[in-house]
């Protein structure tokens, strides 16, 4: 009862699992027209309309350093919204919603030595699987003009 | 009470007030002797004093307090409106300002008293000799005064009528004391009807009150000046009352005067009007006060306006741009299928949402008088700090603009306004000897063209050297000397906007021209717009902005570049060719083409955009879009034309800022999102 207890939208990015704080998710939509803007990092893919909202698009997979894949009818846009800022992120798939408490989750240790290390806030352990928690604030922090 | 509701009100109307008070001001300083600037001026600031008691701002009301007194005598010609007087006058109008400004940060006027200003203020009514002697005829006055209350068949001051009389008689008959009391406020009283209560509660203790001029109610409200006068009866002596009202603070004077029956004898059924007294301007303000208040009033009930939020109106115009959208997609979505009906309500929904479009933008438009009325003051300030001659001269003022640029257009204006006056305008005895007219002018002039606004910047000042700066572009590295030579006018004054070319030293050098120019014209390409400078050495210079008329919609020419659609805006094109590919040369690393004698430089859009060119260049045709930022023209080559088409300008967003070439987006009919060249960044 005392633990918090947080919810994770869990999508999948080639054979891993992954998690995004629910609070911060709009939206998920399937794949859409993205109009490429010139003049940004590879991993922007451009800008969608979202209702009436342009609103730009990443790819995830390039922004965590994998390799990009085609889409397929898996493919999801996930609508982010962190401080205001609203962005996408193009994902393999999305799973499921799970919950984790805080007991489940461990800070990034030995498990992970990768170079996306700076995008990982955590790992949370379900019964089977682990889903590595993805710090969304740090996949946008440099776009941001200080 | 929670007077956190009234503040947004409070500040609006200050401001409007402190405006208004602006204007009349410099007016006055014209004409020092207009009455009707007087008035207006006396009127504001016993609005202002008002509102300001209202809200509880005691330092704000005793400013504009001691404002007034100093105002009415320049009404009753007792102080000249010299320099002195108009420079005080102006400084209170910044202290105002300042007490504005602290209240929209913290709800709160300050601690700040601004106790110099009231002290001039003091030494202009005191220094008059005027009112010396004024003040010396009103003691004699009151000499003559004590004497006739001796003489008892004195002129009362309260209006009496047949009904008081009756009360009088009936006294009298019954051996009670009947006195009229004249209590006069110190001017410095900051309570008057707090002050008047405490009065009437001795009153009361010890008479009854029978009548009292002003009113009651005007009395509890505020609306007498610094006096008044009520009759009671009583069976207490004049010595009492005397002595009971002269112990209450901030009270000046209090004159008791015994009424007769001979005073009653006098009252006929016709109201004397004899009360006023002559020397009694205090009277005479609170009814001309009260009148113009009125008048006020009755302004405001005839300009029928409701103030309405910023936001909502952008809630507005976000509703209206949608509606747009799917009006576009409506027409494309039909394609093929089209029966008449169809298109006859197609038609129809598009007149609408145009009418619509252009009554929302109306909305949003405000004269650019808004961002003009501080000029006045600003030219005024800087010529007297500099000790120049200088006249400012406005037209157009009645020109409107969106809101969104009116906030921002601002600061480029002060920029170059100060500019021109500071380095623009020559000093008055160069003037002289140059055989110019002693007064420099700057002239402000905003008026409509096509869909643009042109707001121009003009003096006759010096104007700029080019051959000084065509020295200096060398100097700094900026060109060969050769080509700097072979540069025409125009070229050399286009330096004077690029960033690190305005420096310290250039202030001396060519009196400071440029110096941030830079900046000016960022922020006036940010808003769409575009700046040109006009010069001619020793006769002045001319600073010509060009802004949209709104930011939201625009009407655009929709190109494919590649396989990608962009939007090019209408406005900044100037037309439309197509060149074969052996009409272009190569002048300096730079293809150009050549049109009606004019050398055109191209730009392959694929190129800035990184999109790639077709393989197959031997096509036998180029679409060449013309156009301009200013006077300088230039072709940029797209693959195809889609149309022309009006656009919805939607931001990139935060993450996006800042990407060059790029203006915007806009959602296009079939939902996708196209973007919107920068034509000002890529020229």
């Amino acid at each position: 009862m005392g633990t918090e207890r947080k919810q994770f939208v869990v999508f999948r990015l080639d054979n891993e699992e992954y998690g995004a704080d629910i609070n911060k998710v709009t939206i998920i939509e399937r794949t859409m027209n993205i109009t490429r803007v010139p003049m940004t990092p590879p991993y922007i893919k451009g800008v969608i309309n979202l209702r009436g909202d342009v609103i730009p698009v990443m790819s995830l997979r390039l922004r965590l350093g994998l390799d990009e894949i085609d889409e397929d009818e898996n493919t999801r846009i996930i609508i982010f919204n962190i401080n205001g800022i609203s962005f996408g992120a193009i994902v393999d798939s999305v799973s499921e919603v799970l919950q984790f408490d805080d007991s489940q989750i461990e800070g990034v240790g030995t498990i992970i030595s990768d170079k996306a290390l700076d995008y990982i806030s955590g790992v949370a352990k379900a019964q089977d699987k682990l889903v590595t928690l993805i710090n969304l604030e740090k996949l946008i922090a440099e776009l941001i003009p200080a | 009470m929670d007077m956190n509701q009234y503040l947004d009100v409070f500040v609006e109307e200050s401001k409007e007030h402190l405006q208004n008070l602006n204007n009349s001001l410099l007016e006055l300083e014209k004409e020092p002797n207009n009455i009707t600037v007087l008035n207006e001026i006396f009127r504001v600031a016993h609005t202002l004093k008002g509102m300001a008691g209202t809200m509880g701002f005691s330092h704000m009301t005793n400013l504009t307090h001691n404002m007034e007194n100093v105002l009415d005598a320049l009404r009753s010609k007792r102080v000249e409106a010299d320099m002195t007087v108009v420079d005080t006058l102006f400084k209170c109008l910044d202290a105002l300002e300042g007490y504005v400004n602290e209240i929209i940060s913290t709800g709160g006027e300050g601690e700040q008293e601004y106790e110099e200003i009231i002290q001039s203020l003091t030494d202009i009514l005191e220094k008059s000799p005027a009112v010396k002697s004024q003040t010396q005829k009103k003691k004699k006055n009151k000499k003559a005064d004590d004497k006739n209350i001796d003489q008892k068949d004195k002129d009362l001051r309260l209006n009496l009528n047949i009904y008081d009389k009756n009360v009088i008689l009936k006294a009298i008959e019954e051996s009670l004391n009947v006195f009229q009391i004249h209590v006069e406020l110190d001017k410095k009283c900051l309570l008057k009807s707090a002050r008047a209560f405490l009065i009437f509660q001795i009153l009361d203790k010890y008479s009854e009150i029978m009548k009292s001029e002003p009113s009651v109610e005007d009395i509890e409200d505020e609306r007498f000046d610094y006096s008044f006068t009520v009759m009671v009866v009583t069976k207490h002596d004049e010595s009492l009352f005397q002595k009971e009202l002269n112990s209450v603070a901030e009270v000046r004077n209090v004159e008791v005067v015994r009424i007769t029956e001979k005073h009653a004898g006098n009252i006929q059924d016709e109201d004397n009007e004899q009360y006023l007294h002559d020397d009694e301007p205090d009277t005479a303000d609170v009814d001309s006060a009260a009148q113009a208040q009125k008048s006020g009033i009755a302004k405001r009930l005839t300009n029928k306006t409701v103030r309405v939020d910023i936001d909502r109106l952008d809630v507005l115009m976000n509703l209206v741009s949608e509606l747009i959208i799917i009006k576009t997609r409506l027409d494309d979505v039909g394609v093929g299928e089209k029966t008449n009906e169809y298109i006859a309500a197609l038609e129809n929904l598009e007149r609408i949402t145009t009418s619509l479009h252009d009554a929302v933008m109306k909305v949003r438009m405000v004269p650019v008088e808004n961002v003009f009325n501080r000029f006045p003051r600003m030219v005024r300030d800087i010529s007297k700090e500099l000790k120049k001659d200088i006249v400012l001269h406005m037209s157009g003022e009645e020109t409107e603009l969106d809101r969104t640029v009116i906030d921002e257009i601002g600061e480029p204006l002060i920029h170059i306004i100060r500019n021109s006056a500071d380095h623009g305008i020559e000093k008055t005895k160069d003037r002289i000897a140059k055989g110019k007219s002693k007064t420099g002018s700057i002239w402000l002039r905003a008026y409509q063209d096509g869909n643009n606004v042109v707001i121009e910047v003009e003096d006759d000042g010096m104007g700029i050297d080019i051959e000084k700066v065509r020295k200096k572009i060398v100097e700094r590295g900026f060109e060969e000397e050769e080509i700097a030579a072979n540069m025409t006018p125009n070229e050399v004054i286009e330096y004077l906007f690029k960033p690190n070319f305005s420096t310290a030293d250039m202030v001396t050098d060519l009196s400071g021209r440029g110096v941030g120019l830079d900046v000016v014209q960022t922020k006036i390409e940010a808003l769409g717009g575009t700046i040109e400078l006009e010069t001619e050495w020793g006769k002045g210079s001319k600073t010509i902005i060009r802004l949209p008329l709104t930011l939201a919609i625009i009407q655009a020419l929709l190109v494919m570049v590649g396989p990608e659609k962009y939007a090019i805006p209408l406005s900044s094109i100037r037309e439309i060719n197509n060149i074969s590919p052996s009409e272009i040369k190569n002048v300096r690393n730079q293809e150009v083409i050549l049109l009606r004698d004019m050398v055109i430089p191209i730009i392959w859009l694929h190129d800035i955009l990184d999109v790639p060119r077709e393989k197959n260049t031997a096509k036998k045709e180029l679409t060449c879009v013309i156009v301009k930022k200013g006077d300088k023209l230039s072709g940029l080559i797209v693959d195809s034309l889609i149309g022309q088409q009006e656009i919805v300008i939607k931001s990139l967003g935060k993450l996006l800022a800042g990407i060059r070439c790029i203006a915007g987006a806009t959602i296009l009919g079939d939902g996708n999102v196209a973007l919107i060249i920068d034509v000002n960044a890529i020229v």
